[in-house]
């Protein structure tokens, strides 16, 4: 292990949240708010403590393999999450540490889970660091230093797979740190044309960076108690829109950039994706419809749940909760399923579930043919079977973690409903589950240890389980050899 | 700039290293995915897996895009026909590594105008070449010649009791006839481009600029006085040996090659009839001092395997044969050689990727001065680089000694109408000259670079 390596990366992270932390400052200053001095007093000490990590971890040696990858990751979000809970916890919003890691770590990790009964009562410093947090936590922290920072060796590579969503990580550029500027350059655009179209529909300045944010990395707070409902049909349309397009695999706008349309428009997963939506709107539109008041309403609560749903964003122009048992089966599974990989969308992801399915019909075809080689086919090309076990493996590994956190949330004297759905939700970055989870309840309700337990879901969910698993292995933390 | 490599075996990844570490954006082609996995791990290259010479992999690697394309497959016609194609699609610059020795230089020549191939390269021919050079000057340990043949870059290493052993640089212009500076030292790990009194001790290794009579004279008068190696014998039946050989032989020195391979030792009988040919293992002591071990001036392994070559090397080091060089291509089992007293080693990749580099470098600032010729010396740490100078430097006609030079950089010669000018604080440079520049731990691309 280069330890120096990775305390001197959680040091630069450090250094580069208290950088970020001086949006919402600015709000708090622009509102007059007494939150500035959470905000001034959390800087401070971030900037602190990441300039003596850095400073005294310089490291000399700057290799390093895909098992410190793993670890920074884990660490860095680990630490941000438990650094970006003090705002809450000094100005008084949320007044318990535990309460306030669970809001930032579902923040950081775009699930959108929170424990605020009512979000309406929060600064707007406060609501803005919130979001903020999803739009940093989408993309991805390390992401970020990675295209800030000038590293020289090309073992980035380690850090941006471990928190790049999705089964194999492509370049797209043969400098990761261009690549990783491109993403960002997409992902603001991107996120400044909802806001010009927000704002174009008549939403406030403030509410319309909140939820553009929300949106953009599929996180889901807001700042409104009925989250997206009582804004016109119009924004919610948009919205609708926009999460979808935060689901789809970022690489596709790259190459639209570059004016490669035709390789874009023939990606599979886009077109499962497109064919899930369509298909799972259709369904919950018939659903519903004898409750609406009339198709278009059906048609655009059905949309936008099930997009609110698919990109894992948790967004709710309606209380899903009082809808039939089939439309909101179909939502469970949806968090299961998620959107594309390489988006900032949570869950299993498409792509994964595709070669799932694949996997397994050339399995069943083997047993009626037993001498027949089988060739598995994605994206126009043979996926070997490196990848193949990897997509399988991550499956079970998925399930024993789904199920382990299931097991102590089931503890809780709620419904089973409302465990399943909790965990699903956390684990799956998606925020509102069924029940009492739903979108008009929220996560307070739960005891500490179980808090503790959804908000380690969350982190295993957004960084895809094997970084965070990775902390636990012995091997891992063995020191080097003394030196003789 | 945009560069392709296509091909990444050994002498592939050498040169997409050197280029990624140069700061090329490099993306790599390679047949083996696993190779690819690998590449992508360790550098910060894009891979693509599959043939270069098809068309629609050249296109996915966005070969329209690319300024230069460098063909390293094990195959040669693949790697002329890559860069044809990648010409044809619009890649301004192609290098094609082309090695068979069936192909002549005339017919090489015809080829690589037809296909408008910027630049063959033959690592063996290079490494034989090499091999030449150091065989008719024992003493050095590395020789590097400039685009004028008449000025090199001597290294060798400072014995203890040597003439050098204490001296301090400003000293040597009194105690030697010889027109020479002393340009580089490594000592330990660090290399230094030396000040006037600066002592040289025994272990030092140095780097010496002059023109090849000085050195002569100057190894002379340090009473190292060795006459060019006559008996040679090679270990290992390689392109490299063949090269060597046909060289050597040519000039009337007695050659002498092993090979393990009896197949190969008939193909090498009937291409090199003047050498001597034996089968038989060249690891074998026996074999070796049955074939004469104790007479001859030189023992060069050229074998596959690094590993065998230092072995074979030491013993004959061990068995004081003058001269012993050593092939090896695995930069990191240099200084091990090196402890076992071999201070003499080649390695084709490191010469193939420094001519790359140059390649790259002289096409990156084709405007300004260019970079003609590029080194590295004292185990890459110096570079030594020959520049043309052209009208419009800012520093033409000045004295050297108004010149404000950045740390650890030497103007090590100034070469004018095919004389040789070892410079003083008084000389200056004029347009049309070529200059030679050293500079440790650092980059320079531009001959601007050198002032502060």
């Amino acid at each position: 292990m280069n330890r120096k390596m990775i305390f001197y990366m959680l040091g630069k992270i450090l250094e580069l949240e208290a950088v970020i932390m001086f949006i919402p400052l600015i709000t708090s200053v622009i509102y007059g708010e007494k939150s500035i001095w959470a905000f001034l007093i959390t800087i401070a000490f971030a900037l602190l403590v990441g300039i003596a990590l850095t400073l005294l971890n310089k490291p000399r040696d700057k290799t390093f393999f895909a098992k410190e990858g793993f670890v920074i990751v884990a660490l860095s979000w680990v630490l941000l999450s438990a650094v970006g809970a003090l705002p809450f916890v000094i100005s008084g919003e949320i007044p318990n540490f535990i309460d306030a890691f669970f809001e930032t770590v579902s923040g950081f990790t775009t699930t959108g889970a929170t424990i605020l009964s009512n979000v309406e009562g929060l600064s707007k410093g406060i609501a803005m660091w919130r979001s903020l947090t999803h739009w940093v936590g989408g993309m991805g922290i390390l992401v970020l230093v990675v295209a800030i920072l000038p590293t020289d060796s090309g073992r980035s590579i380690h850090i941006i797979r471990a928190e790049m969503p999705g089964h194999s990580v492509g370049k797209l550029t043969p400098k990761l740190r261009v690549m990783t500027k491109q993403l960002y350059l997409i992902y603001i655009v991107l996120t400044a044309i909802e806001v010009v179209f927000l704002l174009f529909g008549g939403m406030p300045l403030f509410d319309s960076l909140v939820h553009s944010f929300g949106t953009a990395g599929t996180g889901g707070f807001g700042i409104k108690n009925d989250s997206i409902a009582s804004y016109s049909p119009y924004l919610q349309w948009v919205i609708t829109i926009f999460m979808l397009l935060f689901g789809i695999n970022f690489n596709l706008y790259y190459l639209l950039l570059v004016g490669k349309l035709r390789s874009a428009v023939k990606s599979e997963e886009l077109w499962t994706y497109v064919c899930l939506f369509t298909g799972a709107t259709a369904l919950v539109t018939y659903n519903i419809y004898s409750m609406s008041t009339n198709f278009a309403e059906a048609l655009r609560n059905a949309a936008f749940q099930v997009s609110s749903i698919m990109t894992t964003t948790g967004y709710a122009t309606a209380d899903f909760n009082l809808w039939p048992g089939l439309s909101k089966g179909i939502l469970l599974i949806l968090m299961f399923i998620g959107a594309c990989s390489g988006s900032t969308a949570g869950g299993l992801k498409i792509s994964r579930v595709v070669l799932l399915f694949k996997r397994v019909k050339s399995g069943v075809k083997h047993m009626i043919h037993p001498r027949s080689t089988e060739a598995v086919r994605f994206e126009g090309k043979r996926v070997d079977n490196d990848t193949l076990m990897g997509v399988l493996v991550y499956f079970a590994v998925y399930f024993i973690c789904f199920t382990s956190i299931l097991f102590v949330v089931l503890f809780e004297p709620f419904d089973l409903e409302t465990s399943i759905s909790a965990v699903a939700a956390c684990f799956n970055n998606v925020g509102p589950g069924l029940s009492l989870v739903g979108p008009t309840g929220n996560y307070g309700v739960f005891s500490y240890i179980s808090k503790i337990m959804l908000s380690f879901a969350m982190l295993l969910g957004r960084l895809e389980i094997f970084p965070m698993l990775i902390l636990f292995s012995p091997s891992v933390w063995k020191k080097r050899r003394a030196k003789s | 700039m945009k560069i392709i490599v296509n091909g990444c075996g050994k002498i592939g990844t050498t040169i997409l290293a050197n280029l990624v570490a140069e700061g090329h954006d490099v993306t790599a082609i390679d047949t083996n995915p696993e190779v690819i996995q690998k590449l992508t791990n360790i550098y910060d290259v894009i891979g693509v897996c599959g043939n270069g010479a098809d068309s629609d992999v050249l296109q996915e690697a966005n070969a329209k895009n690319n300024d230069l394309i460098i063909s390293t497959t094990s195959s040669d016609e693949i790697n002329m026909l890559t860069c044809f194609l990648a010409k044809r699609m619009g890649v301004e610059n192609t290098v094609a590594r082309v090695r068979n020795p069936e192909y002549n230089d005339k017919s090489l020549n015809f080829i690589r105008q037809q296909l408008e191939i910027s630049l063959i390269i033959n690592p063996e021919l290079m490494a034989a070449h090499e091999l030449f050079n150091l065989l008719k000057l024992p003493n050095a340990d590395k020789i590097e010649n400039f685009s004028v043949r008449n000025f090199e870059i001597v290294e060798f290493k400072v014995r203890e009791g040597s003439a050098l052993d204490g001296l301090k640089i400003y000293e040597l212009r009194n105690k030697f006839k010889a027109k020479f500076l002393i340009c580089a030292v490594k000592r330990g790990d660090d290399a230094y481009i030396p000040h006037g009194d600066f002592t040289l001790m025994a272990g030092d290794k140095i780097g010496v600029t002059a023109s090849s009579s000085e050195i002569l004279r100057l190894f002379s008068e340090m009473g190292m006085k060795q006459s060019s190696a006559k008996k040679v014998m090679i270990l290992g039946g390689s392109k490299t040996a063949v090269y060597l050989a046909k060289r050597l032989s040519s000039v009337g020195n007695s050659v002498t090659i092993i090979e393990k391979n009896r197949n190969k030792c008939e193909e090498l009988t009937e291409d090199l009839p003047k050498v001597l040919v034996v089968c038989g293992d060249g690891a074998s002591q026996e074999v070796l001092i049955e074939e004469g071990l104790a007479s001859v001036d030189a023992v060069i392994a050229l074998t596959g395997l690094d590993e065998l070559n230092i072995l074979i090397s030491s013993y004959a080091y061990s068995k004081k044969v003058p001269k012993v060089i050593a092939k090896i291509n695995r930069q990191e089992l240099i200084p091990l050689a090196e402890h076992w007293g071999l201070d003499t080693t080649i390695s084709p990749r490191k010469a193939i990727s420094n001519t790359v580099v140059r390649y790259a470098r002289a096409l990156e600032n084709s405007q300004g001065s260019s970079v003609e010729t590029l080194y590295k010396l004292m185990d890459d740490k110096v570079e030594a680089l020959e520049f043309s100078v052209k009208q419009g430097l800012d520093f033409l006609n000045v004295p050297f000694k108004q010149l404000k030079l950045k740390e650890n950089i030497l103007i090590a010669g100034i070469i004018r109408e095919r004389k040789t000018i070892i410079p003083s604080g008084d000389d200056v440079l004029l347009s049309g000259d070529k200059v030679v520049i050293l500079a440790a731990n650092q980059r320079i691309n531009n001959l601007s670079d050198i002032i502060r």
